[in-house]
């Protein structure tokens, strides 16, 4: 199957994805240390999205959420992409930092409401840089 | 992102060629950047800003904010400081390790050296420069942006940490978002006409409604009608502070009650096909349970203060716990600003609080300092927000209640609420 989403922040990614329709705080929601998703109420909670391609419609909470991004990405800890249903200005930012600071920007896609909705946990996808998503 | 071109004004594309030095260039870049991704035609002057980066989270952003402060970059609109990983006085008094306070400390400085004041508040409305209605602000926290734009009717959009910063020291946003009028109209209409007057009645009820709005409304404008309750400033504060904790809520209209909303046509600005949804006691129920993460009624803390208590709250904590003791197993922790706990002071209201046996910690909150020794495993509050992060961010379990649920619990060592109104 391939995608064909919004570019937010382009770059190349190849990983396991690992979906949620439920929105996200990084800050109480992920710890930079690991890269496991610690937000109890969460349904990807325990699971480490370290390397793997993320996929959740939008954050939710804190504004903290670009701080604790931008220190996963310099730890090596975070999503090697992140597939979102809308432009999210926090991933956007904390991405953006990332690339004036360590010249290492996280991918960034969107996606149409129908198209997430074919994304299964588990799957292998492969970003490319117009912004197309192979999946298998 | 979009394709609509961004123009700079000659002042602007100057600070972006590094002419005012490479502190404001490197500022002048993420904004611009971000100016982009909003698809935004030009940048807007703001005239106040408040930094939530000031938190320290790691190396990363210590970097970040001493690499601004080191190439020389000063704010350039009046700007205070959101809560710091430290109470920068009392910090040896709890389990923060010392190598993480010098770190967190160093951040402190570098945002002090940009010229931002050290009001290290989550609630800098309450402190100083409170936002006037209509003034182009561009502020961080997620609990103060939505006071800031609900309540006050000032205009911020939903500002990322390193965001923040960024926009106080070139005094620009992109024009675009909640800046805008035609982007602060209600997506979604709350009836409340199903729920009693007894409960909206209730302070309780305010993090549980937040909460519901959270879940509900997730990053869209939610506006709540036919409620009947009559909020103090800092209902409205616990409210917002739930909203933007279970959702992404940055804007909220109450009809009756906050300045964007006289009537529902002026909160949803005479759209028609808002959706609506009808709140049921069962929902309210559902989300006053979701803020309760407990197996038992074993306590080991009662915490309050998220966002950080006022001169109001010390006023109400004072008299329920007047000539009483907590039970000595349990703790009793207040988290403040300094200029709230300086006020409480004067008005003698911390004696009866401290004589309880309670102790205040300033500048920070459990959330964002490492300060609980292990063994506090069990808490118990009467925020929403410390409701809805302690068991991700501290690993423990909480239990939300009235504030005299949570003066009882201390008092006798072991959660008790009461449950009537929820059932």
């Amino acid at each position: 199957m391939e995608l064909s989403g919004q570019i937010i922040e382009a770059g190349e990614a190849s990983g396991e994805l690992l979906v949620s329709a439920e929105p996200l705080s990084f800050w109480g929601g992920y710890d930079y240390h690991t890269g496991n998703i610690i937000d109890q109420r969460h349904p990807l909670a325990g699971l480490c999205a370290a390397g793997r391609i993320l996929a959740v419609p939008f954050t939710r909470g804190s504004s903290s959420t670009t701080a604790v991004l931008l220190e996963a990405i310099k730890a090596g800890t975070a999503p090697a992409a992140i597939i979102t249903t809308a432009p999210d200005s926090f991933f956007a930012l904390a991405s953006i930092v990332a690339d004036e600071m360590y010249g290492k920007p996280v991918p960034l896609i969107s996606l149409s409401d129908g198209q997430f909705a074919l994304l299964q946990s588990g799957q292998s996808a492969h970003i490319k840089h117009d912004g197309t998503i192979k999946i298998q | 992102m979009k394709s609509t071109s961004l123009s700079l004004t000659p002042y602007e594309q100057a600070l972006l060629d590094g002419e005012h030095g490479t502190g404001k260039q490197l500022a002048m870049s993420v904004i611009v950047r971000m100016a982009r991704f909003y698809g935004a035609p030009r940048l807007l002057e703001i005239s106040g800003a408040h930094i939530d980066s000031s938190v320290y989270f790691g190396p990363a952003g210590l970097e970040f904010a001493e690499r601004l402060a080191a190439l020389g970059a000063q704010v350039s609109v009046p700007t205070t400081l959101n809560v710091s990983a430290l109470d920068e006085h009392n910090w040896q008094e709890w389990a923060v390790p010392p190598e993480w306070a010098s770190e967190a400390r160093r951040q402190m400085i570098a945002y002090e050296a940009m010229g931002c004041r050290p009001t290290w508040t989550c609630a800098p409305y309450q402190v100083e420069l409170t936002p006037k209605f209509g003034q182009q602000i561009a502020w961080g926290e997620s609990s103060a942006i939505v006071f800031a734009n609900s309540v006050l009717g000032a205009r911020t959009a939903r500002y990322p940490d390193l965001m923040d910063i960024c926009a106080a020291i070139v005094g620009r946003v992109p024009e675009a978002s909640l800046h805008l009028t035609e982007n602060r109209a209600g997506e979604l209409i709350l009836d409340l006409a199903e729920i009693s007057a007894e409960i909206q009645a209730e302070s309780s009820f305010y993090p549980v409604l937040g909460t519901l709005l959270g879940k509900l409304a997730g990053n869209k404008i939610p506006v709540v009608n036919n409620f009947v309750g009559t909020p103090t400033e800092d209902d409205l504060k616990a409210l917002g502070a739930a909203s933007a904790s279970a959702g992404a809520v940055a804007l909220f209209h109450i009809v009756g009650v906050t300045p964007e909303a006289p009537t529902l046509d002026a909160a949803i600005q005479g759209r028609q096909d808002v959706p609506t949804i009808r709140v049921t006691q069962a929902m309210i129920r559902e989300a006053w349970q979701l803020l309760t993460k407990a197996s038992g009624d074993e306590l080991d803390m009662v915490i309050l203060g998220s966002p950080h208590f006022s001169l109001a709250e010390f006023k109400a904590l004072a008299p329920l716990v007047a000539g009483k003791k907590k039970h000595p197993s349990v703790k009793f922790l207040v988290t403040s600003s300094r200029a709230m706990a300086a006020l409480a002071h004067k008005a003698g209201l911390l004696e009866p609080i401290k004589a309880f046996g309670a102790q205040i910690t300033l500048d920070t909150c459990i959330l964002v300092s490492p300060m609980l020794p292990p063994e506090i495993t069990r808490l118990m509050t009467n925020s929403g927000k410390y409701a809805y992060y302690a068991p991700g961010l501290l690993e423990t379990e909480i239990t939300f209640g009235s504030l005299q649920d949570c003066v009882r619990s201390a008092e006798i060592g072991r959660v008790t609420r009461d449950e009537s109104l929820w059932n």
